[in-house]
Formats: C-alpha cells, sequence, structure tokens
C-alpha cells in the first residue's frame, strides 16, 4: 500500500511539473506563446528592472546591443528616463499573422516630473517558433570630435553688503510685464493662458500668480504658473504661461488679478536649442499633435528639455498653452524629435504657434 | 502771653523765609543746539540729584544747587524734547535742536533705465547735521545726472522738513550714470545704469552655409543709437513646407546670428521681444 502511495504522489509531482512548465507562458523560462504575451513579459523585466532578461525578448540584437538597450530604457546622460520607472503598461495587438504582429504597447512612465505616456507600435516577429520584439532604439548619432567656443554672457548680482549706508540702492528685479492673457474653459474648470516678457536687460526668475474673484468680489481661488512657463528669461525672452483651476468653472469667474513676480538671478546666455521643422499632425490615433526637432546648439549636453507651445487663434489672441518634457538628453549638435498634445476641440480655432524650449540641466550652473 | 504769641509767629516767619530762601529752580534753556554745550544754571542750596532725559539720553547726575549743571555735546547729541528734573521736584522742558547741515543721505531710483525715458529717475536727499540728526532748516541741495561724455543735468532744490527731491528724464546715451547729490562739500554718488531701449530697425540677412541657412543681423541698436546689450534674445524663424523652424539666438558682440534648417523655399522673419525685424523671402540662394 506504502509503495503504492510513493509511486502515486512521484507521478504526480511529475505531472505537476510538466502541466506548470507547459503553461508557464508568462514566466521569465519559458517563451511566450503569443506576440502580445512576449512584449507583456518583456515589459514585465523592463519594470523589474531586469534588462538581461528584457533584453532576451529582442529580436533585432544584430542592430541593437545590450548597452543601447538599456540607455534607450533607463536612460542617459542624467536624462529624465533616468530618474523614471516604468509604473504600468496596455498592451493591444493592431495586426497579427503566424508569422508576424503589431501589438501598441502604452507606457506609463512615473517620473520626477509627473507621469508621462509613451506609446509604441511594436513590431513582434516569429523566430525559429519563439516570438520576439523588434525594439525600435533611437541610434544616437556621434558627434565628431571638435571644440566648440561657448562664450556667451554670464550674469552674476553683487547685491549690496552690510556695510554700504543705508541709503546705497540695491539692484532691482527685472521688469516684466504680461503682454497677453486669456481665460479659457478646460474640462470643467478655468485655465488662465497668456504670454510675459522680459523688458529688462537683465536675467530674471520669474512667476506668475493669479487670482479667481467671483461675481461677489470674493476669492474663488490662488493658483501659481508652476511648471507651465520658463521661469529664467533673459533679456527680451518671452514665456507662455498656464495656471490650471480645476476646481472652478469659468461661468463663476467674474475677474481675474494676475500678477508677475520677477527676481533677478545670475544666469547663463548659454545654451541655444533650435527648435526645428515644427508641424501641426495628427497621430496614429487621430488626435492632434506638434511636432518638431530640438537641436542643441551649444557644447555641453542638456540633460532634461522641457518644450512649451503656445497656440493662437486668427485673432492673436492665446488660446492654449501645451508642455511637455522629453526624456531623453541633448547631446551637442544633434537633433531629438518632440511631440506635444493638442487637445482636438482647440485645433480647428489654431491659426499660428510659437514653441519655446525651457532646460534644466546637471552641469550647468544656472544660478 | 501776647509777648510769646508774637514771638511764636517771627519765628515761624523766619523759618518759611529761611526755606523760601533754600528752593532751588532750574533754568532750562531756550536755544539748545544738538552737540553744543548747555549750562542750566540753579538756585537754592546743598545737594540734589539732577535727572536728564530725550531722545536717546538718560542722566542722572549729583549737582550742587546754586551752581551751573553743565550738559555736554555728548549728553545733548541727539536733536528732540528734553525734560530736566531736579530731586525736589523741580522740572523744566526744552528743545534741542539741529546744528548745521553737514551730512546728506541720498536715495536713487530705480536702479536702471532705459535711455530716452521721461521722468524716470528718482533722488531724494535727506539732510543731516553731523549728529545725524535731520535738519529741518530749508537747506539746499545740488543733484547732477550725467553719463561720461555727455551733457549732465543740473538741479538745485531746498529742503521741505529735511528733504529735497527731485525726478529727471534719463539721457539719450546708454551707461552708468552718475547721480549725484551734493550739500556744501558733502558729495553723496549713485550709479544709475541707463540701457538701451527696444530695438529700433531690426534687420537681417541670409546666406547660404555648409548645414542650412546663416541668418545674421546688422548692429543691433535703439532709436537713441546705443547697442542693445549683449545676451538679449533674437528670434529667427523659418516657414517652409516642411514646418516652422525658430532659434532664440543671444546678441553677441552686437548682432545675432543662428543657422536655420535648409530649404529651397522659406519665408525667414526675425523678431527681438515684441519688436518684429525684416523678412526676407529664401529661394536657396
Amino acid at each position: 500500500m506504502s509503495r503504492i502511495l510513493l509511486i502515486s504522489t512521484v507521478a504526480l509531482t511529475v505531472l505537476f511539473l510538466a502541466i506548470g512548465t507547459l503553461t508557464a507562458g508568462g514566466s521569465n523560462n519559458g517563451t511566450p506563446k503569443t506576440p502580445e504575451g512576449t512584449v507583456q513579459e518583456m515589459l514585465a523585466s523592463v519594470k523589474a528592472r531586469n534588462w538581461k532578461q528584457a533584453y532576451s525578448y529582442v529580436a533585432n540584437t544584430n542592430t541593437t546591443d545590450l548597452n543601447s538597450f538599456i540607455s534607450d530604457l533607463n536612460g542617459a546622460n542624467g536624462d529624465l528616463r533616468t530618474f523614471s520607472s516604468l509604473a504600468n503598461v496596455k498592451t493591444r495587438v493592431l495586426h497579427a499573422t503566424d508569422n508576424d504582429a503589431v501589438v501598441r504597447a502604452d507606457m506609463q512612465w512615473a517620473t520626477a516630473v509627473g507621469g508621462i505616456y509613451d506609446s509604441h507600435d511594436l513590431q513582434v516577429v516569429n523566430q525559429n517558433g519563439s516570438w520576439k520584439v523588434v525594439w525600435p532604439v533611437q541610434k544616437q548619432p556621434n558627434v565628431p570630435p571638435q571644440v566648440i567656443p561657448v562664450n556667451f554672457l554670464r550674469w552674476d548680482v553683487v547685491t549690496r553688503g552690510a556695510g554700504d549706508d543705508w541709503g546705497a540702492q540695491n539692484v532691482e528685479a527685472p521688469h516684466v510685464r504680461i503682454v497677453s492673457m486669456n481665460a479659457v474653459e478646460y474640462e470643467g474648470g478655468t485655465v488662465i493662458v497668456g504670454e510675459v516678457v522680459n523688458e529688462d536687460t537683465v536675467p530674471g526668475f520669474v512667476s506668475v500668480s493669479a487670482s479667481l474673484l467671483g461675481k461677489d468680489g470674493g476669492t474663488l481661488g490662488d493658483e501659481s504658473s508652476f511648471d507651465k512657463i520658463s521661469h529664467v528669461l533673459l533679456p527680451k525672452e518671452v514665456s507662455p504661461f498656464r495656471i490650471d483651476f480645476p476646481k472652478v468653472p469659468l461661468r463663476e469667474v467674474k475677474n481675474v488679478h494676475i500678477q508677475p513676480n520677477s527676481l533677478l538671478v545670475p544666469a547663463s546666455a548659454d545654451p541655444t536649442i533650435g527648435v526645428l521643422h515644427q508641424r501641426l499632425e495628427q497621430d496614429a490615433g487621430g488626435h492632434h499633435v506638434l511636432r518638431g526637432e530640438l537641436t542643441n546648439e551649444s557644447g555641453q549636453t542638456v540633460n532634461i528639455p522641457h518644450v512649451l507651445a503656445t497656440f493662437y487663434d486668427n485673432q492673436g489672441r492665446v488660446i492654449w498653452v501645451s508642455d511637455g518634457y522629453i526624456d531623453h538628453a541633448l547631446q551637442p549638435q544633434t537633433p531629438v524629435p518632440f511631440s506635444l498634445a493638442l487637445r482636438d476641440d482647440i485645433a480647428p480655432k489654431v491659426q499660428t504657434y510659437r514653441v519655446s524650449v525651457n532646460q534644466y540641466s546637471i552641469n550647468r550652473q544656472q544660478s | 502771653m501776647l509777648r510769646l504769641i508774637q514771638f511764636a509767629f517771627l519765628l515761624a516767619a523766619l523759618l518759611f523765609a529761611a526755606r523760601v530762601a533754600d528752593a532751588a529752580e532750574l533754568r532750562v534753556p531756550t536755544d539748545a543746539i544738538a552737540g553744543a554745550e548747555v549750562s542750566i544754571p540753579t538756585t537754592g542750596s546743598g545737594d540734589a540729584t539732577f535727572y536728564l532725559f530725550g531722545p536717546g539720553a538718560a542722566i542722572k547726575r549729583s549737582v550742587k544747587l546754586g551752581e551751573d549743571i553743565r550738559l555736554t555735546g555728548n549728553d545733548l547729541q541727539f536733536s528732540g524734547r528734553y525734560t530736566a528734573a531736579l530731586s525736589n521736584g523741580e522740572s523744566g522742558v526744552f528743545f534741542v535742536a539741529p546744528s548745521k547741515p553737514a551730512d546728506v543721505a541720498f536715495l536713487a531710483r530705480p536702479s536702471r533705465v532705459p535711455a530716452s525715458t521721461r521722468q524716470v529717475i528718482s533722488g531724494t536727499a535727506f539732510v543731516f547735521d553731523s549728529n545725524h540728526n535731520l535738519v529741518t532748516q530749508p537747506t539746499a541741495v545740488d543733484f547732477n545726472l550725467g553719463v561720461s561724455q555727455g551733457r549732465p543735468e543740473t538741479r538745485t532744490v531746498n529742503t521741505k522738513d529735511g528733504v529735497a527731491y527731485v525726478i529727471l528724464d534719463s539721457g539719450r546715451q546708454a551707461g552708468a550714470a552718475q547721480f549725484t547729490a551734493s550739500l556744501n562739500d558733502d558729495n553723496v554718488r549713485r550709479v544709475v545704469q541707463v540701457t538701451a531701449s527696444d530695438p529700433c530697425n531690426l534687420r537681417m540677412r541670409a546666406q547660404p552655409a555648409k548645414n542650412g541657412i546663416l541668418v545674421e543681423t546688422d548692429p543691433i541698436r535703439d532709436c537713441a543709437g546705443n547697442p542693445v546689450p549683449d545676451g538679449t534674445i533674437v528670434t529667427f524663424t523659418e516657414v517652409d513646407n516642411s514646418g516652422r523652424s525658430t532659434v532664440d539666438a543671444r546678441i553677441k558682440k552686437g548682432v545675432a546670428q543662428a543657422q536655420l534648417p535648409q530649404s529651397d523655399s522659406a519665408q525667414l522673419s526675425v523678431a527681438a521681444g515684441v519688436v518684429v525685424g525684416n523678412e526676407i523671402h529664401w529661394s536657396g540662394r
């Protein structure tokens, strides 16, 4: 009896192991059976920062080495991706045959500046019975060795000291001016958009705050532009700003008080970033996007570029301000594509637009 | 008995006379000047304690009645209302006036102004004596504002309640304007940076470059001919079939330049702040 029990136990164990091995389509040791499962497995490994495991699902290993793959997904050069982690992934099969498929992966990255959404239509191919992903690594062209002279201005500030007599004047803050302002309704709330210009001959750290007043004169809300503005403005530089009041319906707003604030700060005129080939297009989902390329014309890496776009109607009024962070660093002289979402409901009203670039650099002293 | 009563009255009268003769009196000054010595005569005899309190001063001193109480310049260095008192209850109030104008404090605002702007530079002078008391008597203060090699603007203003105020235009010439307030031999100098105004007649030219179109402005000046400071943003824009390209260039050595993408047919424009410059239709050469 005990021998029968022993044999039965061993047989059941072998059976369960076999079933487990066969059904382990999503496990790291097995091979996924479907293109979508392969993409999910690969991105699950990315989420777990298991780069070698993720790379094992890559089909185009002849053109994409492990380091390039890791740099693409884990970031490099102090860019925003290095301060990010993959939070959520949604996949959808767009097309599938026995040999290949296209899977759309909508990825949400948790970053230091909030969530960033990224969408890839990934080609998945069947290689010798197992599905692999053709990972679209953006090749960074190598910048030839060269010397890029940087002799732009830098402004330093000497403030009054304790030894000065009381009448000695301090250097005053730069003069900034709101050149346009508009209040628009968005998703049941109120959004204040506009532009501010540094009219002075010195750089300034600028912020814009707004108060919404109701019909009875009471304050409905106070907010500031936070990161929907380029804070450091060089002389004659114009920046858009956007202030969101998500819980205040526009119909309740009687008046808006808007206040630009400026501080005199040390700043550098470097770097210059060109915004090339800007165009309004529709993406694969039919949504309006503003696309273009950023080119860093200086000799140092710009770690985190921040793109701000101002949209105007046919009367020249600012009707919307969009912004977005680029998750890859700007290497010198190397174009990097960007795309910003534009609200579909205002896209038909957009007559023209203007793009400016804010930047955060680790090694460059900004202030 | 009557003689005894008469003697008692006589004794009382003598004691009263002696008491009256001993009473101290404090004669406070009527024309005290800050920083100057003052004597306060007293009457009576015997010892007493003298008290003096006023702005920034509190003194307690033993004095002999019948002698002058001497107060030094240090005791009365601050102008204002003083109270002098003796321990027997006698007291008096007097005022110490500021002495001669000796010092001027000068506020100049703002620290930076655009050139050729009317009524934009203010100067405020406060006149003090050698002990930093505000001199409220009308005093003439000379204001002088000038950029080197330019014609200075001079005004003389009398103080009112110790303050003289002037408001002046900024000059046409950019530079560090020396703004001085003078009182006798005392000059206080402030620097007001007169900066170029908005660019005037902003013009650019374009030429083919190795990898695109090189655009460069003429020397950028304001309407008075002052060079716009280096570092000022100048935006170049190119619009062609592939979209719009913009470069926010910085003025360097008086001009701004940028390289725009290659194009066979494009509209090029330039702007600085809210000032728009010329446009060029680029046809590939």
